[in-house]
């Protein structure tokens, strides 16, 4: 955990992030006036919600992606006409907004299950240098039967939610959590793959690079292999911020082995101790009980003065969707007052921030940063001025060490 | 007659030799605020484009990873989203390798692009031949010449499927109705082909171009064939006016086949240039510029491309090697196109030896002498009538330029050279549209037209 010398030293510091998509994660969202939805692919409308977050000096946003349509099912696509569909390349995103913004994280969504790590790491390494060390991503899987149609090259078995305990499915989703395990390993050895001070420019010798800093990784797994090194040099953090959403066991595991940031999805203090102690555990068994791995827990949240008006809007948008609402995370709807409650008892339980989901982001972001954002910081419970320049600096995160450099001394 | 207009665009400078690391002006080729500047200098000089080549995997000689030149370089896509932030009309184009990606991602990430920079997206399609490449790829190994361009040529045709899948009016957001869709199938796309068997619904909305605009670069008879069915420009290499106006009849003359006119490709050459105050001054300059571009160790490593042995026992000051080159598997050089351009070693070795001896070159000054000379040497005022000159007598339609100092080198050419075009009437004043396609003179593609029409009526 860490502190802020802003801050009185007895008071923790909690972090805070906000995910982005679309006109907000209600699928009403974009039928509010305020919403822009004519705008969802221009870059000027990115650039306006991340410099507002950036403006309420959060850590960081994430950009969600994907690789299909978005869908109303948990498993297949819909033919819904009523609510958002199309989303931009996360990745791109990120990029055409990080010269525009300072001091805030970039966190695109990249699916692990259909792309190249060789490219992911040097596209987010790339993010890393363009944004001055801001860069971070959200590793994803994908069991979609339609989304891998996309790329023709596997088939996945039909899958109901209700199924989701069975074996068939616990071999198919631990199959792909372990690929994702394995995209991040390469992508986390292909980042290190050049020493920092590999690019020497030694005019005498008329040698660029000291070749002796540079490193194959000869990454062998069951689905790719990858013999490095990066063709991008060691990116400003070293190692970018790596995370994942998990709600169960097998994500849990991939937190703990391979990522500095997991989000989860508890609904109550208890859930999030019982949550927290399986990651923690699992941290251990994979050798990192020294490393820090925050874990946030994510809420989709609907703020506003009156606690009435916020629950009226939730019902409001609920009736113009034709249904309730529901998601895999909580969903509060309240006073920014209240939901700082809310994040202080979980922040007791041992989560280390939060990643909010704008029901309508229109309303929902300026509520965080103008609403909830100022009711944190006069309980002393968030930073009052950016402290640090990069992501990893934010999230008290060091900047780790080559894992090469350390061997090739010997 | 109305004089043609001279089409512009600057490579920013990479990992070949042309580039000049060492000198005291060269800055990062990584950082962010060097391709900010190499860009607004391009924008600023009213240039069509930026252009960035693609590098996947690091190139080595004789085993080990090549050191002499810039190593490394960023993600062409993600420096091309950056770069939308901090230019306003300068169109962006990468070069993406077909056989290492697949066609719904990259086609996202092109419509994508194209959205966020309101319309400035152009798309290099090249092919990879090597499975040295491959071994940092799930599909790994390569693909056979014949098959490389039937994949490109299937992979830009399932990507222009996706780009076409919406056309354009599809988004409605109408808050009151409800309807954010006009139609649940926009982006359904099925294609089936010898190389890629997939459908589904792409899910980036139609882009401002409708389309990236597609470049093609490569020499051979199936490239020029392919550029000429499928691109919007090529890029050459042909730096003599004779050379390069047989290249644009052959290309040109190959487009009525496929149904398309004369100023639907255009015809880009790569070139370098070295400026001075005189003709005079600027020869002795580029003079100097190719003695650092190639050291001796450059020059051995260069020969090792043709003798594909090893030459480092050599010395660079003295005569060529009297052995021959090894002709069996190229071995020497690997991740390099540059070693297939030798087809026959031993004649070349043969005609280097006789070349030297007859000239009493040095194995440095042979590699100096038959290498790439900067294209455009002189005075500004001659480097302007010696490109202006090349358009108009098409040998070109316009010029890639390459400097060698990363990344101020355009900075003297936007200041020097631009003006005198200006003035000659040739080249923009002010950008007159928009999207690259407006400074290409290209039209927009079939289906923008066609959703146009379904929005019209």
């Amino acid at each position: 955990m860490s502190s802020s010398s802003l801050l009185p030293s007895s008071t923790p510091v909690l972090h805070l992030a906000v995910a982005l998509d679309g006109a907000g994660w209600h699928p009403a969202a974009w039928r509010e006036q305020v919403s822009r939805p004519r705008e969802l692919f221009t870059a000027r409308y990115w650039a306006d919600l991340v410099q507002e977050a950036e403006r309420g000096l959060l850590d960081f946003v994430t950009i969600e992606d994907g690789l299909g349509p978005q869908s109303s099912h948990f498993t297949e696509p819909d033919a819904r006409t009523d609510q958002v569909r199309g989303r931009l390349d996360a990745v791109l995103i990120a990029a055409r907004v990080a010269p525009l913004t300072r001091h805030i994280g970039l966190v695109p969504t990249v699916v692990a299950t259909h792309t190249e790590p060789f490219h992911i790491s040097k596209a987010i390494a790339t993010l890393d240098y363009v944004s001055s060390g801001r860069a971070g991503l959200r590793v994803q899987v994908s069991a979609r039967r339609n989304e891998a149609a996309h790329f023709g090259r596997r088939t996945f078995p039909a899958l109901r939610i209700e199924d989701l305990d069975s074996p068939e499915v616990k071999e198919l989703t631990g199959d792909l959590f372990d690929e994702a395990a394995d995209h991040i390993e390469v992508v986390r050895r292909l980042w290190d793959s050049w020493e920092d001070d590999a690019e020497i420019r030694d005019v005498a010798t008329g040698r660029f690079i000291d070749r002796d800093k540079l490193h194959y990784i000869d990454f062998e797994g069951r689905h790719f292999s990858v013999k490095g090194p990066s063709i991008t040099p060691r990116p400003p953090q070293g190692q970018p911020v790596v995370s994942a959403l998990a709600h169960k066991s097998v994500p849990f595991q991939l937190v703990a082995r391979s990522t500095d940031i997991g989000f989860v999805t508890p609904h109550d203090a208890d859930q999030a101790r019982a949550v927290l102690d399986e990651i923690r555990t699992a941290q251990a068994a994979a050798g990192r009980a020294d490393e820090s791995v925050h874990v946030f827990g994510d809420l989709v949240v609907f703020l506003d003065d009156d606690p009435a008006a916020a629950a009226a809007r939730r019902e409001r948008l609920d009736g113009l969707a034709g249904y309730t609402y529901t998601s895999d995370a909580r969903i509060f709807a309240g006073t920014p007052s209240q939901l700082a409650d809310l994040l202080q008892e979980l922040q007791q339980a041992g989560l280390t921030g939060f990643r909010l989901r704008p029901g309508v982001v229109g309303h929902d972001l300026p509520a965080i940063t103008q609403g909830l954002v100022p009711e944190l910081q006069r309980r002393g419970a968030f930073r009052s001025a950016y402290e640090a320049d990069t992501l990893r600096g934010l999230l008290g995160l060091t900047r780790p060490a080559n894992r090469y450099a350390a061997t090739a001394t010997v | 007659m109305p004089r043609k207009q001279i089409h512009l665009a600057a490579h920013f400078p990479g990992v070949n030799n042309t580039t000049v690391w060492s000198d005291p002006k060269a800055g990062s080729h990584v950082e962010f605020s060097s391709f900010a500047h190499f860009a607004q200098t391009a924008e600023r000089a009213k240039f069509d484009f930026l252009f960035l080549a693609e590098g996947l995997r690091l190139r080595e000689q004789g085993g080990e990873i090549y050191d002499l030149d810039v190593v490394g370089r960023p993600d062409t896509f993600t420096i091309l989203s950056a770069l939308a932030a901090v230019t306003e009309h300068l169109g962006l184009t990468g070069t993406i390798n077909s056989t290492f990606n697949e066609p719904y991602e990259v086609a996202r990430q092109f419509a994508s692009l194209d959205h966020l920079s309101d319309g400035r997206a152009a798309w290099n399609v090249v092919t990879s031949w090597d499975a040295f490449t491959g071994e940092n790829f799930r599909r790994g190994g390569f693909l056979p010449q014949d098959e490389r361009y039937s994949r490109a040529k299937e992979f830009l045709t399932t990507a222009s499927e996706l780009f076409d899948s919406w056309h354009g009016d599809e988004i409605v957001a109408d808050r009151e109705s409800g309807t954010f869709l006009r139609d649940a199938r926009a982006g359904a796309f099925v294609h089936q082909g010898q190389h890629f068997d997939i459908g589904g619904q792409f899910n980036v909305p139609r882009s401002p171009q409708g389309r990236p605009v597609i470049f093609q670069a490569g020499d051979s008879d199936e490239g020029r064939e392919f550029a000429a069915s499928s691109a919007d420009a090529i890029f050459s290499r042909y730096s003599t006016l004779k050379e390069g106006q047989a290249f644009y009849t052959d290309v040109k003359g190959r487009l009525a086949r496929h149904g398309r006119t004369h100023d639907q490709l255009l015809i880009l050459p790569a070139a370098t240039f070295v400026l001075g105050e005189s003709d005079a001054e600027a020869a002795e300059l580029a003079r100097e510029v190719r003695r650092q571009q190639v050291s001796g160790a450059t020059a051995i490593k260069h020969l090792e491309f043709v003798w594909n042995r090893d030459l480092s026992g050599y010395d660079p000051d003295g005569p060529l090697p009297d052995i021959d080159p090894d002709l069996g598997e190229h071995t020497i050089a690997r991740g390099r196109a540059q070693v297939r351009m030798y087809r026959d070693p031993l004649a070349t070795a043969r005609e280097w030896r006789e070349r030297a001896a007859a000239n009493k070159w040095s194995i440095r000054d042979l590699v100096i002498e038959t290498g790439n000379r900067q294209s455009f040497v002189g005075s500004p005022a001659t480097v302007a009538e010696t490109i202006d000159e090349f358009v108009q007598a098409d040998a070109a339609d316009g010029f890639i330029l390459v400097p060698h100092i990363t990344p101020g080198g355009l900075d003297v050419f936007a200041d020097q050279v631009v003006p005198l075009l200006q003035e000659r009437g040739v080249f923009r004043t002010e950008y007159e549209g928009s999207t690259l396609r407006d400074h290409l003179g290209l039209k927009e593609p079939s289906a923008v037209e066609a959703g146009t029409r379904r929005v019209a009526s």
